[in-house]
């Protein structure tokens, strides 16, 4: 690659790197500045706090944190038991009626959870979970994505390791905890950091079941806080959300590998 | 002996069933039950206290038909797509390229370009709020240093949706690179070093190499890509509230709109069936696809 070629290319990416995180970065000036010198980009403005202290005051926030946290901890490990069980019985057990099962399995990869909102609503709530945390993250238990995903990586453990567990005499469900999940670890970690990110994140189903401060997740709390009929400013409402984000932020910056390879084992088949 | 198989054979079949039932569960609850039910209840009135529920057959789908409202919401998911699709996947393509590339502040770069992925949509729309604000917005403030007018570019009908696309596009673009970089690195080095010794440009080597055996993985790109223009709406309830007039109302958001605003479930099912039956055609154009590509392999 010539010389003007590369620096082209560079400014070509930096710049388009710069534009990508532009939203941000005024949103941390915003943050930081009164709202007036926020919005008049005076530069040499003194910094402040206040915004965040506003922000922090103007809504249920760590309640708000706890449910999602709560969400995220519940949905991974209702995932977790599900997807393993099921992802063994695909990989390693042979059973009549498999192919077709995995086949029903696979559908459930297009009939997306977001979709299907008003039967899932009526569901939640003939079984007494609206309004809960256990009824925000209950439809997204059985992933078929994870059952694909565990499947996968329990087909990839030798058989002869198996019988060897076998003639040890460890008993099936032993073999499963002592030598298969040991064995997906990675496969564990992708997914939860997927499956984290993905509800931490999600919005429009928690808005559906949740109806209190007692159960909203952040991003249900976030959308409330910033509504315009509450006549929140820009600066303050620029302080919630940099407030709200930051957690998974910051984990997304310290594992940024581990994040980009867990997103794309998890597209990859 | 053949007692003995048998035995063992029922024996395999109950611990199959049984590892795979609390899925089996979940996912009858959760998935096949609902989409049956929304079938089903799409065939019947909404009931009032004057009329009670009754079958009324395609009626539900007759309305939306007829409803102006629907065509404009469909209009807009087409354009959505139509848009955000093709240009996402042109972006990251842009990334994936840059990123693999072998230039300086090759580390910053990706991260900026990955970061949108880990903000929710709903942080993502308060962010871009600060830009599309008419007057205070960073938008407006650049164009008035040309001397541009002021623009509501979320109050009008003919900026509404542009801005936002322009979200989803910000938001799903660093995802989707991260697909392509990994269908870049498979790509061998030699080839590269062949066309260098060849002294085949470097648009030709893309053109003629690198686009061909990104084929698959634009494929996987682009069916997720679709199914993100029905899913991402939750920027929506933030920016433009499918206003103004309908003028950025996405098919989701009606149906949302339908069931929990108007409580209208009966509509809301049918545009639901007409969405599955979308992702039902994705579905099936994917499967065609990757089994081709398994054939000739």
């Amino acid at each position: 690659m010539s010389r003007f070629t590369k620096s082209f290319d560079t400014i070509g990416a930096v710049l388009l790197a710069i534009i990508w995180i532009a939203p941000l970065l005024f949103a941390v000036w915003a943050a930081v500045h009164s709202t007036s010198d926020a919005v008049n980009f005076r530069l040499t403005s003194p910094w402040t706090m206040s915004n965040f202290q506003a922000a922090w005051d103007g809504a249920p926030w760590g309640k708000y944190f706890l449910n999602t946290f709560l969400l995220v901890t519940v949905v991974l490990i209702g995932q977790f038991i599900v997807t393993t069980l099921a992802g063994y019985a695909f990989a390693q057990v042979q059973f009549p009626g498999k192919d077709i099962a995995f086949l029903l399995v696979l559908l459930q990869l297009f009939i997306l959870p977001e979709v299907l909102i008003v039967e899932n609503y009526a569901m939640v709530s003939r079984l007494g979970l609206f309004d809960s945390i256990l009824g925000v993250g209950m439809p997204y238990m059985a992933s078929a994505f994870g059952i694909f995903l565990m499947r996968q990586a329990f087909k990839s453990v030798p058989i002869e390791l198996d019988e060897a567990a076998r003639i040890e005499g460890c008993s099936r469900l032993g073999i499963l905890l002592k030598v298969y999940v040991p064995l997906a670890k990675p496969t564990y970690l992708a997914y939860a950091l997927v499956s984290v990110s993905t509800h931490w994140n999600n919005f429009l189903w928690p808005l559906i079941v949740t109806n209190s401060p007692e159960t909203r997740p952040i991003t249900v709390g976030l959308s409330i806080f910033g509504a315009p009929e509450n006549g929140v400013d820009i600066s303050i409402i620029s302080a919630a959300t940099l407030m709200s984000v930051a957690p998974l932020l910051v984990a997304f910056l310290i594992f940024q590998r581990q994040f980009v390879q867990a997103f794309l084992r998890s597209g990859i088949k | 002996m053949s007692e003995l198989a048998k035995l063992e054979r029922r024996r395999r079949a109950i611990y199959g069933w049984l590892l795979l039932s609390p899925a089996a569960i979940l996912l009858s609850l959760f998935a096949f039950y609902p989409s049956i039910a929304t079938l089903w209840s799409s065939l019947f009135s909404r009931g009032t206290r004057r009329h009670p529920v009754e079958f009324v057959g395609v009626e539900n789908y007759t309305d939306l038909f007829a409803d102006p409202t629907f065509w404009i919401v469909v209009k807009n998911n087409l354009f959505y797509a139509g848009i955000t699709v093709p240009l996402s996947m042109f972006i990251a393509l842009s990334m994936a390229l840059w990123a693999n590339s072998k230039i300086s502040a090759k580390g910053f770069v990706r991260t900026a370009y990955f970061t949108p992925t880990v903000l929710p949509m709903i942080a993502a729309a308060n962010l871009w709020l600060f830009f599309y604000t008419p007057g205070l917005g960073v938008l407006d403030q650049i164009g008035s240093l040309f001397g541009l007018p002021s623009v509501n570019w979320l109050g009008q009908p003919e900026t509404a949706l542009w801005a936002i696309i322009i979200v989803t596009v910000w938001k799903e673009s660093g995802f989707f690179m991260i697909f392509y970089l990994a269908a870049l690195q498979t790509i061998p080095e030699d080839l590269r070093e062949a066309v260098d010794i060849e002294g085949t440009s470097r648009w030709t080597y893309t053109r003629r190499i690198v686009l061909p055996m990104l084929m698959p993985m634009t494929l996987f790109i682009g069916v997720n890509a679709v199914i993100n223009s029905v899913k991402l709406i939750d920027h929506l309830f933030i920016l433009t509230k499918g206003g103004p007039s309908d003028a950025s109302k996405l098919i989701l958001y009606y149906i949302w709109e339908q069931a929990f605003a108007f409580f209208d479930t009966p509509h809301a099912a049918a545009l639901t069936m007409m969405v599955l039956l979308v992702l039902g055609i994705v579905a099936a154009v994917q499967f065609y696809f990757i089994d081709r590509r398994t054939h000739y392999q």
